[in-house]
């Protein structure tokens, strides 16, 4: 083993750094890592090369097994790992897209200013934390029948907008429209449906939040301007949060399941919880249809919470919905596995596009992007850690050259939870946060000092390094105001 | 008393080493390392029990599974196990019965949330005592 980084990776330029396959053997392309030079030495640290490298074992995968900056250790997959794989002869990981099928971020944008808002900004953090259900072992106010949860797993977003929560206006702004195709029911497992029914409509916890931010820069006022932010000062809400104890047991089962045919199909691998099967055999159809259940149900989720978060608002600024603006500017996806077009070595192919804490990230012109941003590009969150910032990005030619239409996800963990829970008391935090002006409400106070800042890389400098790679450019940057915590 | 089990550092999730004199006990500690990251077991009574019957490929799957099971439990029934009885494991099969108590918000401050056991870094080991090592996804 290599004792530095420095011995292994060819440096490309400033931001890019390639893992040849001579690092180890097996691997059947290249890694390459989207990093700064300082951000280097922890990737190494944190063996997260092994696990670049583990990942480029997976038959059919093309061009290199890609790293987001904000890259760090997971399980099998990297967290900020990105993988391509032939449709016609490659493989589909459930590992590669996580337990937490379709854990995404959805950005209101509101009318209002910080002016307006602060001073009732502890109300409406209370209000919000009373009307999102919130927290381990919480249930959600929805009650769904099997029957009913099935359509949920068919119609994702669209299932919300029928029952009321909801417009017709925030299914255009959701990546897929909140739909998933090719879902069926069918593939789920009794136990997935029993931990999904009563957790629909549920924030969750862990590093899952709700937050009211302010704009506090714009670097794109044109682009800005599409997504309806027009000024410094401006309210936005930011919704983070996946498909629960549902999409969790649809991973786990399926990784089992998929266990099983690495063995039936020969597949060799250095991790099992990257098990795999062929993209078009019946196990790989299987858990693709499995997990755009899991992705509807998500997607359903963050709606039904879109839908209180407007109820809060009305109620605490004593303002229509009109008056209060509250459209969403878009709701992206960041545990997923997608069927996309590229050209490689100039033949167009189906790939099966794994994004483990990865976001997507089209171009301007993409027919994938939805009208209303056809001309600047899919909008992208960057949600920071609580106290720092989170930005706004938007997709890029460079992204479909260079990363499989994809950029990073968030700021990327740093200190273990444990480690964080040694050095840090959820009072400190809470009082450190304060004295920033952030109102925040947890459901535990360790889970808390869990997703202090000092756990996380900073988000700006991961923020750059997309942006001057060229992979996604940067729109707006946001600093949160109330943060509600599950 | 012998050490039932240790948490191990790693950035995004958290990794456990558990041991015992046999590996039912090895088993029964990893669960009970499981727990303890959701809530403090001492505040937990030993009022409710259910059963679990697994069949896996390998002990090590058995393993990620028993865990998953556990979750499972927790996750639809709210209940928080403390104590395992093992009375059948071996290398494709377990029998057990856990005992604990439904939570009560009261006196349970809940943790952390575990979402699964994953096969990353699993080890099942018998060279020296027995051992295993599982990372939780949280």
């Amino acid at each position: 083993m290599p004792a530095r980084w420095q011995e292994v990776v060819n440096k490309i330029d400033d931001y890019r750094w390639e893992i040849p396959k001579s690092y180890k053997a097996g691997m059947l392309v290249p890694g390459l890592i989207f990093a700064n030079e300082s951000m280097l030495n922890h990737i190494w640290q944190e063996q997260v090369f092994q696990q670049v490298a583990n990942v480029a074992f997976l038959p059919g995968i093309v061009d290199h097994s890609l790293a987001m900056p904000d890259i760090h250790w997971g399980y099998g997959f990297p967290i900020g790992g990105v993988a391509a794989t032939r449709v016609k002869d490659g493989v589909i990981s459930p590992g590669g897209v996580g337990f937490d099928i379709n854990c995404g971020v959805r950005l209101l944008r509101t009318n209002l200013t910080e002016k307006e808002v602060r001073p009732k900004i502890e109300q409406l953090v209370a209000e919000l934390y009373v009307n999102v259900p919130s927290g381990l072992g919480s249930e959600g106010k929805i009650r769904v029948s099997e029957k009913e949860l099935n359509e949920v797993l068919i119609k994702g977003s669209r299932w919300a907008l029928e029952k009321g929560f909801g417009e017709a206006e925030d299914i255009v702004a959701t990546e897929e429209s909140g739909c998933l195709k090719g879902a069926n029911p069918d593939k789920i497992s009794s136990k997935a449906k029993k931990r999904g029914i009563p957790q629909l409509g549920t924030l969750g916890s862990g590093n899952h939040f709700l937050e009211v931010e302010v704009v506090d820069e714009i670097y794109d006022q044109g682009v800005a301007k599409a997504m309806g932010i027009s000024d410094v000062g401006q309210v936005l809400i930011l919704i983070h949060t996946g498909s629960r104890g549902f999409g969790h047991q649809v991973c786990s089962d399926y990784v089992g399941l998929l266990g099983e045919a690495v063995k039936r199909y020969g597949i060799s691998l250095p991790d099992r919880q990257l098990a795999c099967a062929p993209v078009n055999s019946a196990e790989g159809q299987d858990y693709l249809q499995a997990m755009a259940c899991a992705a509807n149900y998500a997607w359903t989720n963050r709606q039904c919470i879109t839908h209180w978060v407007r109820e809060s608002l009305i109620k605490v600024l004593g303002k229509s919905r009109r008056e209060l603006g509250l459209e969403q500017i878009y709701d992206v996806c960041h545990n997923i596995a997608k069927i996309e077009e590229y050209t490689i070595d100039g033949k167009k192919q189906k790939l099966c596009v794994h994004r483990k804490g990865a976001t997507r990230a089209f171009p301007a012109g993409h027919p994938d992007v939805p009208d209303i941003y056809r001309d600047v590009g899919q909008p992208v969150l960057i949600p920071g850690d609580m106290g720092r910032c989170s930005y706004i990005a938007v997709g890029t030619e460079t992204a479909m050259k260079e990363s499989f239409g994809s950029t990073c996800h968030g700021a990327g963990r740093m200190q273990s939870r444990t480690a964080a829970r040694r050095s840090l008391r959820g009072a400190d935090v809470v009082r450190a946060l304060t004295a920033r002006g952030i109102t925040v409400k947890a459901g535990s106070m360790g889970s808390l000092a869990e997703e202090a800042s000092e756990a996380y890389k900073d988000v700006t400098e991961v923020v750059e390094v997309t942006h001057k790679a060229g992979i996604s450019r940067k729109v707006a940057r946001a600093i949160p105001m109330g943060v509600i915590k599950g | 008393m012998e050490k039932e089990f240790e948490i191990v550092d790693h950035t995004a999730d958290v990794v456990i080493k558990a041991y015992g004199a046999n590996m039912n006990q090895a088993f029964a500690n990893a669960a009970k390392a499981l727990f303890s990251l959701i809530t403090e077991l001492d505040n937990v009574d030993e009022v409710v029990y259910r059963d679990t019957e697994l069949i896996a490929p390998d002990q090590e799957s058995l393993l990620v599974q028993w865990l998953n099971e556990l979750i499972y439990l927790f996750d639809t029934e709210n209940i928080i196990f403390k104590r395992f009885d093992i009375s059948q494991l071996n290398n494709t099969r377990l029998k057990a019965r856990s005992y604990g108590e439904k939570v009560d918000s009261a006196r349970h401050k809940l943790k952390t949330g575990v979402k699964a056991a994953t096969y990353h870094m699993l080890k099942v080991d018998k060279t020296n005592g027995c051992q295993v090592q599982v990372l939780f996804d949280i």
